[in-house]
């Protein structure tokens, strides 16, 4: 899933300063998995909002509303009907999920609440890990499931560098080395000897090299 | 006049080489490169001139070793993977044997985030192993990455790290194995205070048959202080300071902590030159290129082949 972290309350209240009528939408998707922009933190974010702006004395119309997903044409149009009470939206979406929503009503600005942080997994409750970078092309199955170029800070398909101390990584003795965790399930394959292969350099021309990414599909095209 | 390395000569010829780090500055100054250049002229065999060392901002190592060749030092260029992508780092490589550079050291680098511009994206488009991969097909075959030609092959010695001292230790020396594959023409260790776990990995580099397809050079650092030994222990990272190393520092008043340093360091090198297989020993006096001399002078390393 895209995970995301909420703005600082501050940046948010200067964002919206200039606008009256602010329709507060959040996202029923990746965004609420990580309890960062679903319809529970959006109705939290929406009455923070409206008392702080009451406290300022000042008269500004904040509503909320929760799609199902709001990076999804399908549902961002469910707004058609509502949209015009508005004079700016402030979205819990991603940053895809925002741009969604400001391509589809181009009259008004749409503003991110949250910051869009990484592909990652719920690892446990409160507890969110990146662990892909959505490469285009996929080599998990050279590293016993676990992805170097996402989780070692280097990026090293041949690691692991020296920096690696009793299965931490140089940068922190919070970070995981990837390539330890590489290293101990290919072992419990069997399959060490891997390791002493060399990996060529990576073709990033999947992800970066055709400009911004797009997937077309005519069998799934109506 | 063809220029050689000076480097690859004396360990061709089978002796015991040496060589030492500089630093370049912090700014745009030539002259601390010459100055240092004289500290080190006759000490050592070639000079490994270090990139943006702890990933801080100083001049650029290609820049610094240009000015170190005239001066008739025998350049190692230090190139990471941190700063440039695949299409920088051939570039560099070819502007650097076009300048008379004949050495190279190729490395991953310290991670952006240790340095003065935490702000800075890592590139890592290469990994060192890949570099290492990449310049010795530039030079054997002269093709770049993909296969185009060159009009002329880059001239350098190749050469690559070792850390015998991160983990996981058993996999230290397939590291090792795949810098030689790769085609590591000579390696330079990371700093050695634990000689045993040195020599146990030099056992199996030579287990392996390495230490015959490639140099190994042991590095070395003096310690200034017992404030430096615990900072290396604890703050630099894949350094392995033994507790007797730290102890044998503070044991000795502080006035004496600097001697102390170069007498382990003289200490370290002579039992270094006993390991088979170690082929010569890279002198990395931070900031304290002045005493090269005298530690190369002390454990018997001169007078240096002319």
């Amino acid at each position: 899933m895209i995970t995301a972290e909420r703005k600082p309350i501050d940046e948010i209240r200067a964002m919206i300063a200039p606008y009256k009528r602010v329709l507060v939408l959040g996202c029923g998707s990746c965004v609420a998995e990580c309890a960062a922009g679903g319809e529970k933190e959006t109705g939290m974010l929406a009455s923070t909002l409206r008392m702080a702006t009451k406290m300022e004395g000042k008269e500004v119309i904040i509503q909320e509303k929760t799609l199902d997903r709001q990076c999804v044409k399908d549902f961002v149009i469910l707004l058609d009907d509502v949209i015009d009470q508005y004079d700016a939206v402030l979205s819990l979406g991603c940053g895809a999920g925002v741009q969604a929503v400001a391509e589809m009503f181009s009259e008004i600005p749409v503003l991110p609440a949250l910051n869009t942080e990484f592909l990652g997994e719920t690892r446990e409750q409160g507890y969110w890990v990146e662990n892909c970078l959505g490469c285009g092309d996929c080599m998990l199955h050279f590293f016993g499931g676990v992805c170097p170029l996402a989780r070692c800070s280097k990026q090293l398909l041949n690691g692991p560098c020296g920096g690696s101390r009793e299965g931490k990584c140089e940068i922190s003795p919070e970070v995981p080395c990837a390539w330890q965790a590489i290293i101990d399930r290919l072992d419990r394959f069997g399959s060490l000897d891997r390791l002493e292969q060399i990996y060529p350099p990576k073709d990033w021309s999947r992800k970066q090299g055709g400009g911004p990414r797009k997937i077309m599909r005519e069998d799934q095209q109506r | 006049m063809k220029e050689l390395s000076r480097l690859k000569r004396v360990l061709d010829q089978g002796g015991f080489a040496v060589t030492a780090e500089c630093g370049p500055p912090k700014g745009a100054d030539a002259e601390t490169i010459l100055k240092k250049a004289e500290l080190l002229r006759n000490t050592v065999d070639a000079v490994n001139v270090t990139d943006n060392q702890t990933a801080i901002v100083r001049m650029s190592s290609l820049a610094a070793c240009a000015l170190l060749k005239p001066a008739g030092l025998d350049p190692v260029l230090q190139v990471v993977v941190r700063d440039r992508n695949r299409i920088a780092l051939q570039s560099d490589i070819l502007g650097a044997s076009a300048l008379g550079i004949r050495n190279i050291l190729c490395l991953s680098g310290d991670h952006q985030s240790f340095g003065n511009q935490p702000q800075a994206v890592g590139v890592f488009d290469l990994d060192s192993i890949q570099f290492v991969q990449v310049v010795r097909t530039m030079r054997d075959k002269g093709t770049i990455l993909g296969g185009e030609t060159l009009t002329k092959a880059p001239d350098l010695f190749i050469g690559a790290a070792a850390n015998p001292f991160g983990d996981p230790f058993s996999f230290r020396v397939i590291r090792l194995a795949k810098k030689v594959a790769a085609g590591a023409e000579f390696i330079q260790t990371q700093c050695i205070y634990n000689l045993d776990r040195f020599e146990k990995w030099m056992a199996m580099a030579r287990d392996k048959g390495l230490t015959k397809k490639t140099y190994i050079l042991g590095g070395v650092t003096p310690l200034k202080s017992a404030g430096m030994a615990r900072y290396m222990k604890k703050k630099v990272a894949g350094m392995d300071v033994p507790d007797e190393v730290v102890k044998r520092m503070e044991s000795v008043p502080a006035k004496k902590q600097a001697d102390e340093g170069i007498k382990i360091c003289v200490e370290t090198i002579q039992r270094l030159k006993e390991i088979p297989g170690v082929r010569g020993v890279h002198i990395m006096a931070i900031e304290w290129e002045e005493k090269v001399g005298e530690i190369a002078e002390r454990a018997g390393l001169l007078p240096r082949p002319a």
